[in-house]
């Protein structure tokens, strides 16, 4: 069996194939294993992701000849991303009457976010790298690894640990916010897209149009904030 | 509008976007860019989204978890890149993800209550 689907003996079609039915039916269980479970623990895209790295780890399978399927569905997050300002344009009076605060609260977020995520690399003796691939981790994946890059972290890494904190986001806001009594669509929505950026967002883009269009309005700013403060921030931290 | 117009105009704005981020050198990655020139060509025309276009973001939205799927599988490739420094970067990346959420949530909680 390993053989047969063995990265060498499968033409480049079949093979993309392969990886678009098992990206798909794995994310399709993931949805069923939820509604069964009703746990946050049970996440669709966290329980995709390991079902695929099984079956690929097992069948032999590379990431490269995985993704050279996968990318048709990868390559559908930059209109969707682009289908944020929908959810938003609805929502423009809310924006307009809260624009401070959410100007503010982004503002707070990020800098906690940029400040904490490489202080406590370095505190748990992590080194500098690791440190500053970590800075920019709440941001939207592609500004994450640019961010990265630009003041001398990892870009894989940095890609890596934005999606890792945004499955985090998903699978463990329920219990914090609920712990800090904060019930409301909007804070939900900012606080999910500063916090996991796109995967955050799909965690409460389902659950009310508001938090949806906070979600967007978050990942934009708060990835420009993290784009413009993070080489600054950076500049001052290195010292320590 | 039609659906197939609908994906038309937001590839188009996506693709407005890239231009701008790298013939400009913006820091922002293109759809992110598309994003907010889209929701500005909304707001200054002062129209909303038609039907169709409705329709279609909301689909798409409704996928973003699997969207992210395919990327979300190099974190099983990029094992042993967590793996050599794992006590830093799990501390940090739970604490500071979490807290991250929480100085957000909680500020806009309190100025938008302040604002009512």
């Amino acid at each position: 069996m390993t053989e047969l689907i063995r990265s060498s003996s499968l033409s480049p079609g079949v093979l993309a194939l392969f990886a678009l039915v098992l990206t798909l039916g794995a994310y399709l269980l993931g949805i069923w294993i939820q509604r069964r479970l009703q746990h946050a623990l049970a996440n669709p895209v966290l329980i995709a992701i390991v079902l695929i790295g099984v079956v690929l780890k097992s069948l032999g399978v590379s990431y490269s000849d995985y993704f050279s399927g996968a990318q048709f569905i990868h390559f559908l997050l930059g209109p969707a991303t682009v289908a944020l300002a929908i959810p938003l344009v609805r929502s423009l009076e809310e924006m307009r009457r809260g624009l401070w605060a959410i100007l503010a609260a982004l503002t707070g977020g990020t800098l906690v976010g940029m400040v904490s995520g490489y202080g406590l690399v370095r505190i748990c003796g992590g080194s500098q790298l690791v440190a500053l691939s970590m800075l920019p981790k709440s941001v939207t994946t592609p500004i994450a690894m640019g961010v990265a890059t630009s003041i001398g972290g990892l870009a894989s890494l940095a890609a890596v640990l934005a999606i890792a904190g945004g499955i985090l986001v998903a699978v463990g806001m329920d219990p914090v916010l609920r712990l800090m009594k904060i019930y409301g669509p909007a804070a939900r929505g900012l606080s999910a897209g500063a916090a996991g950026s796109g995967i955050g967002a799909s965690k409460v883009i389902p659950q009310h149009p508001l938090a949806a269009a906070f979600a967007g309005v978050a990942i934009g700013i708060s990835g420009l904030l993290t784009a413009v403060l993070a080489p600054l921030l950076a500049s001052v931290l290195k010292h320590w | 509008m039609g659906i197939l117009q609908s994906f038309f105009t937001l590839l188009l704005f996506q693709l407005g976007g890239e231009a701008i981020h790298q013939l400009l050198h913006v820091p922002v990655p293109g759809p992110v860019l598309g994003m907010v020139l889209l929701a500005a060509w909304y707001i200054a025309r002062k129209r909303i989204p038609d039907q169709a276009m409705e329709r279609t973001a909301d689909t798409l939205l409704s996928w973003l978890g699997l969207l992210f799927v395919p990327a979300g599988v190099g974190i099983v490739a990029n094992l042993a890149l967590l793996r050599a420094a794992w006590l830093p970067i799990t501390v940090s990346l739970i604490v500071s993800t979490l807290l991250t959420l929480a100085v957000t949530a909680f500020l806009l909680d309190r100025m938008t209550r302040r604002l009512r």
